[in-house]
């Protein structure tokens, strides 16, 4: 860490004049040699770019990284060549590239050629196998890390993006998080109190402080301010309904049934009678309750009869009366969905991420890869009691007394959709991820006008669907903190590449036009309307060849796709400029 | 001329006398009969007229089918005087190899048995039936303390047999020359060059669409994978299994692979196999085996810890428990080198008349043996499809991997073949490795024992399997093995340990996909 940061120690004002003024408005003050940190996307400083030069063509070494990449360098780098060719350097910033390019790349030939590109391009620099190192303890600075982005490679970073200034994070998150962040160049820790330009915070820090911080125009969090609207069980499902009903006035009874995609759910206390009467409508169904504001699976049970449900508002009671202080917890009882889709005879359920840049207007990706956990015992509606069998969540998995951490309980999302396919042909297959799309947009639109919009606001949500065997999606819940702590090597390569490509999408580098419709594995889903996967203007007038541009669970070549980008950005850069 | 139609004659009497005895025989008869009442049957033409309405009625085709089935299983006609053992295995050399290599797992087996004191049969209490009988769907949530079983045998031993066979009547020489083999396998076999292989690999060459490869032709993807799922539908409606076997050398298309495989394996599921299945569970359930607890430790080893495959750790046990229980895999033994080990009553030791084949199918499940039928749960949920399908992939072509003989698909063949390949096409790469004490066979020879299975992507792990079944040989694997260090060949030149070597391939993303075979032939030559 302290390697990472001293980094900013480099030519120009030393980092003391704009790091430790510590005044809000520090961070907007500009200085002569460089410019404010919020870099304007709407000037992009033609005449600074070109402080270095492109290289000419004998030149192996590239010496730009995230402005100035000549693209015709990737084909032709081949594996043999070492790009630290020994002999002349070039004086000053591109030769301490060329000695950073030679570390990575000159060790293990063509493999790491690639990892190397990617990372001082993309800021990824991560050991492939490190994440079990890695997600624990980050505390401590460790020496590996300190190896892999030093001083130089920062500095590198921070003068090809122009000399900008670095852009200062914060986060709480000690997992995968953590290594995304740390490894991206040109981006330094502050902790502490120190000024931010992005905060990846927490919830309860966003309850205390959202109100009443002042943010500058650049600076970027990671949690809308009443995200509860939508990732609170209860809110979800009153926002769901009433938008159900306004669909239902606005564009008639077929329009609103696209909303029938969580079960019936009932609010206790409040809607307490409403629930006995839905009830007794339907004996002998089972049903689940969940406390609104746990997560993790805690405090989750079945029942079928009444009778439970008093014994238990009895016992809530009791403990209510030994603490005097604790107000009756919330919990919704929800029709417990009987007949899932199970695999090898296992239930599970699917997470999909999902982010929102703006709600207005709505601006939503959505990510490619996913995964679906699986319930370690088998599925049977005989042993309700037995909740291992229902809860998918890791964290009550974990708790299992047969849990076998070496024993994967994910699978990819790609491989569940290959199973399906395999089983159920192409076309049911479409259709599901087509009404798992339809879940995403309308359940960010029925919150769509509660959310308080701010341009500040981003948020990854962690969507939790629930396949029956009728191959009907349902939304659980949508959580607005998925974990990123990683319990394997995929599962952490998943995590670390979702992460990357959300902070691609935000942009605190303002490398992207706004057009983009997929950056690495995110793929434009909402625009203020739906996102069309051919290009040109999405054609709104039959519906009929309109095809969304979702990709869930196909193919991520983020990879490639962002080499692709970034070297046309940097091309539309150069003949504007 | 005249040998050639003896042989066919041959031929064709073997294959009737075989299918004389099966399920479709019966039913023919009883189709020919009730056609009988059919007006277009005349007397007069009654031969004819039969012929006709079983080309109509689609009993040709299964007739075919059949008969295509026991081409493709049964090996190449021999003398007519020529002993069985011969059908099994022609090298005298190879069989007497085989033979001390069972002796030598039967008495691992037994001293298992022995050490543990735990017999190799028993008959369950009817409590215990009960139990396992309520459990059936859910054995994997059983947790039996099992560390004192231990694998009969891992690939690496079954290697290092390999490695010590020698051909008696064959003189290396310690001359060396151009020719002489730098491998691990030193016995003279024929295998196939790269001209050779490229020929018997037509479909794979770069001019062939295949799925499953995005760059391959001038022909953009997305068409040829219309029009190739096209065809596999009308290939499916015919129900020609000789057609399937070619149509799915490019490749099967996802949504219609469990029905090719299952025309080529010519598997039906009929309701006499359903009850079939459910006989062989009645027999796993009233006896306990001691082979139960090797498969059940190899599952828990293998495909549980699999991040692909552990979901279906049940469909695991039901498959291999049952595959154990089934007598019909004996009658593969006519044509594979190994023999069923034989069992003899307590006390009646050495008597003929009281020698049970043990365990009954006659096949010791090895370290890794559940990986053959893992893959196969992706594509068949019902577990007696499920099971016909693996026993008969068993029957066909999996044994192969764990015999030592010299069918050009036999392992031995395979190795060498990988071998000479890599001698000849990538000499440094081979001499590096080899320098380093890193024999490129020692890293290769489990994928090849596998078939690959937990070391590709299930995906790309199918499309390899469809080139298995569509060229009815192993060989591809052998081609893969040696495509995988062509196309790491600049990493591992680097490498300077076995350990090193191994470390880098056991990641199985780095193997992308199948279609390298395809590249790396036309490449190297």
């Amino acid at each position: 860490m302290r390697s990472g940061h001293s980094c900013s120690v480099g030519p120009g004002p030393a980092p003391a004049a704009w790091r430790g003024t510590g005044g809000l408005e520090s961070a907007a003050l500009p200085s002569p040699a460089q410019p404010p940190p919020p870099p304007p996307p709407a000037d992009p400083q033609p005449g600074r770019e070109m402080v270095v030069e492109p290289p000419p063509p004998p030149l192996q070494a590239p010496p730009t990284l995230s402005v100035m990449w000549p693209p015709r360098l990737w084909s032709r780098r081949g594996a043999g060549q070492s790009p630290s060719v020994p002999g002349p350097r070039p004086a000053g910033q591109r030769q301490l590239v060329g000695a950073a390019w030679g570390r990575h790349s000159g060790e293990t030939g063509r493999g790491r050629t690639f990892i190397a590109k990617d990372s001082l391009l993309f800021g990824v620099c991560l050991e492939p196998n490190k994440w079990n190192q890695n997600y624990k303890g980050h505390g401590l600075s460790k020496g590996k890390e300190r190896k892999i982005i030093g001083p130089e490679q920062t500095f590198i970073a921070l003068s090809c993006r122009e000399q900008r200034a670095p852009i200062r994070f914060k986060t709480t998150q000690l997992n995968t998080l953590m290594d995304v962040l740390r490894h991206r160049p040109g981006w330094v820790e502050v902790k502490d109190e120190g000024e931010w330009d992005f905060y990846w915070c927490d919830l309860s820090w966003l309850r205390e402080n959202s109100d009443h911080t002042y943010m500058d125009e650049h600076v970027r969090i990671s949690h809308f301010r009443n995200h509860y609207e939508l990732t609170r069980k209860n809110y979800m499902v009153k926002n769901l309904k009433r938008f159900r009903k306004q669909l239902e006035r606005e564009a008639g009874k077929l329009e609103a049934a696209k909303c029938d995609f969580f079960p019936k759910t009932f609010e206790l206390p409040s809607e307490y009678h409403l629930f006995v009467e839905e009830f007794r409508k339907n004996p002998g169904i089972t049903w689940i309750m969940k406390p609104v504001a746990r997560s993790q699976g805690k405090g989750i049970f079945l029942f079928r009869r009444l009778k439970d449900i008093m014994d238990w508002r009895k016992d809530t009671r009791n403990s209510d009366d030994q603490k005097d202080d604790i107000t009756v917890e919330n919990y919704v009882a929800q029709r417990y969905i009987e007949n899932p889709y199970l695999i090898g005879g296992r239930k599970f359920d699917l997470r999909v991420y999902v982010l929102v840049m703006s709600y207005i207007p709505l601006r939503a990706w959505l990510y490619r890869d996913g995964f679906a956990r699986f319930s370690n015992t088998r599925f049977t509606l005989n042993s309700i009691d037995d909740q291992y069998v229902h809860l998918t969540n890791v964290a009550v998995q974990k708790t299992s007394p047969d849990y076998h951490p070496k024993k994967g309980s994910k699978w990819m999302l790609q491989r569940f959709r290959q199973y399906l396919a395999s089983k159920h042909g192409p076309q049911a297959v479409e259709t599901l991820f087509r009404d798992m799309d339809n879940i995403f947009i309308k359940s960010l639109q029925s919150v769509q006008k509660v959310i308080i919009s701010d341009k500040h606001c981003f948020e990854l949500y962690g969507y939790d669907i629930l396949i029956d065997q009728d191959l009907k999606p349902w939304l659980l819940e949508v959580n607005a903190s998925p974990s990123l702590t990683a319990s394997s090597q995929e599962d952490y390569e998943l995590k670390t590449c979702l992460l990357e490509d959300t902070l691609h999408v935000v942009d605190m580098e303002a490398r992207l036009t706004g057009r983009e419709k997929r950056v690495g594995g995110f793929d434009l889903m909402w625009n203020d309307g739906p996102v069309s996967r051919e290009d040109g203007p999405p054609d709104l007038s039959g519906m009929g060849n309109f095809v969304t541009n979702t990709h869930l669970g196909c193919v991520n070549d983020r990879k490639k796709q962002l080499r692709q980008l970034f070297c046309s950005l940097q091309v539309q850069k150069k003949a504007s400029s | 001329m005249l040998q050639e139609e003896s042989d066919l004659s041959l031929i064709i009497a073997q294959i009737v006398q075989k299918l004389k005895g099966s399920n479709l025989y019966s039913q023919l008869e009883r189709q020919a009969w009730a056609s009988l009442q059919r007006p277009e049957i005349k007397l007069e033409s009654l031969k004819e007229d039969i012929k006709e309405f079983f080309k109509i009625s689609g009993w040709e085709k299964k007739l075919q089918n059949a008969v295509y089935g026991e081409l493709s299983v049964f090996p190449l006609p021999s003398h007519p005087a020529a002993p069985p053992e011969h059908l099994k295995e022609p090298l005298v050399y190879m069989r007497k190899a085989q033979g001390s290599w069972e002796k030598r797992i039967l008495k691992s087996l037994n001293s298992m048995c022995t050490e543990l004191s735990i017999p190799l049969a028993r008959k369950r209490p009817v409590g215990e039936q009960k139990e396992l009988l309520n459990k059936w769907n859910e054995m994997g949530t059983d947790e039996p303390d099992l560390s004192l079983f231990r694998p009969v045998y891992a690939p690496k031993d079954f290697l290092e047999v390999l490695i010590n066979l020698r051909n008696p009547n064959y003189e290396n020489g310690d001359s060396l020359s151009f020719r002489t083999h730098l491998g691990l396998i030193q016995i003279p076999l024929k295998v196939k060059d790269i001209p050779e292989l490229k020929e018997c690999f037509v479909e794979l060459g770069l001019n062939t669409g295949q799925l499953g490869i995005d760059d391959s032709t001038q022909v953009p993807p997305e068409l040829f994978e219309n029009e190739h799922v096209r065809i596999g539908q009308k290939v499916l409606a015919e129900q020609d299994s000789a057609a399937a076997q070619q149509y799915i050398r490019q490749g099967s298309p996802t949504a219609l692979r469990a029905e090719l495989w299952a025309l080529i394996l010519n598997i039906s599921s009929e309701p006499e196999d359903v009850l079939y299945y459910e006989q062989l569970k009645t027999n796993v359930i009233q006896h306990d085996l001691l082979v139960d607890s090797l498969i059940y430790k190899d599952v828990k080893l293998t495909a549980s810890n699999d991040d692909y495959y552990f979901v279906f750790e049940d469909y695991l046990y039901q498959v291999l428990l049952c595959f154990s229980r089934d007598t019909s895999v004996l009658s593969h033994f006519a044509y594979n080198s190994a023999s069923p080990p034989k069992s003899y009553i307590r006390g009646k030791l050495g008597l003929e008349e009281y020698a049970v084949f043990y365990p009954p199918n006659g096949v010791i499940p090895f370290h890794g043996f559940s990986m053959y039928v893992a893959p196969l749960c992706f594509l068949y949920h019902e577990p007696s499809k499920l099971y016909q399908i693996f026993r008969e992939m068993y029957v066909r072509f999996f044994f192969r991997l764990h015999s030592i003989s010299s069918h050009p698909s036999g392992i031995v063949s395979l190795c060498l073949l990988f071998e000479t390949l890599l001698q000849t096409y990538l000499p440094q790469l081979f001499y590096h490795l080899r320098e380093i004490g890193a024999q490129p066979l020692r890293i290769s020879f489990k994928w090849m024992v596998r078939a690959f299975s937990g070391y590709l992507a299930t995906d790309q792990l199918l499309l390899l399997w469809d080139r298995i079944l569509g060229y009815n040989s192993l060989e591809i694997l052998a081609v893969l093995a040696a495509a995988v260090f062509a196309f790491r060949a600049v990493n591992l030149m680097e490498v300077t340990s076995l350990a090193a070597a191994e470390v880098m391939r056991n990641n199985r993303r780095i193997i992308i996909w199948c279609g390298i075979p395809v590249y790396t032939l036309l490449k190297l030559e």
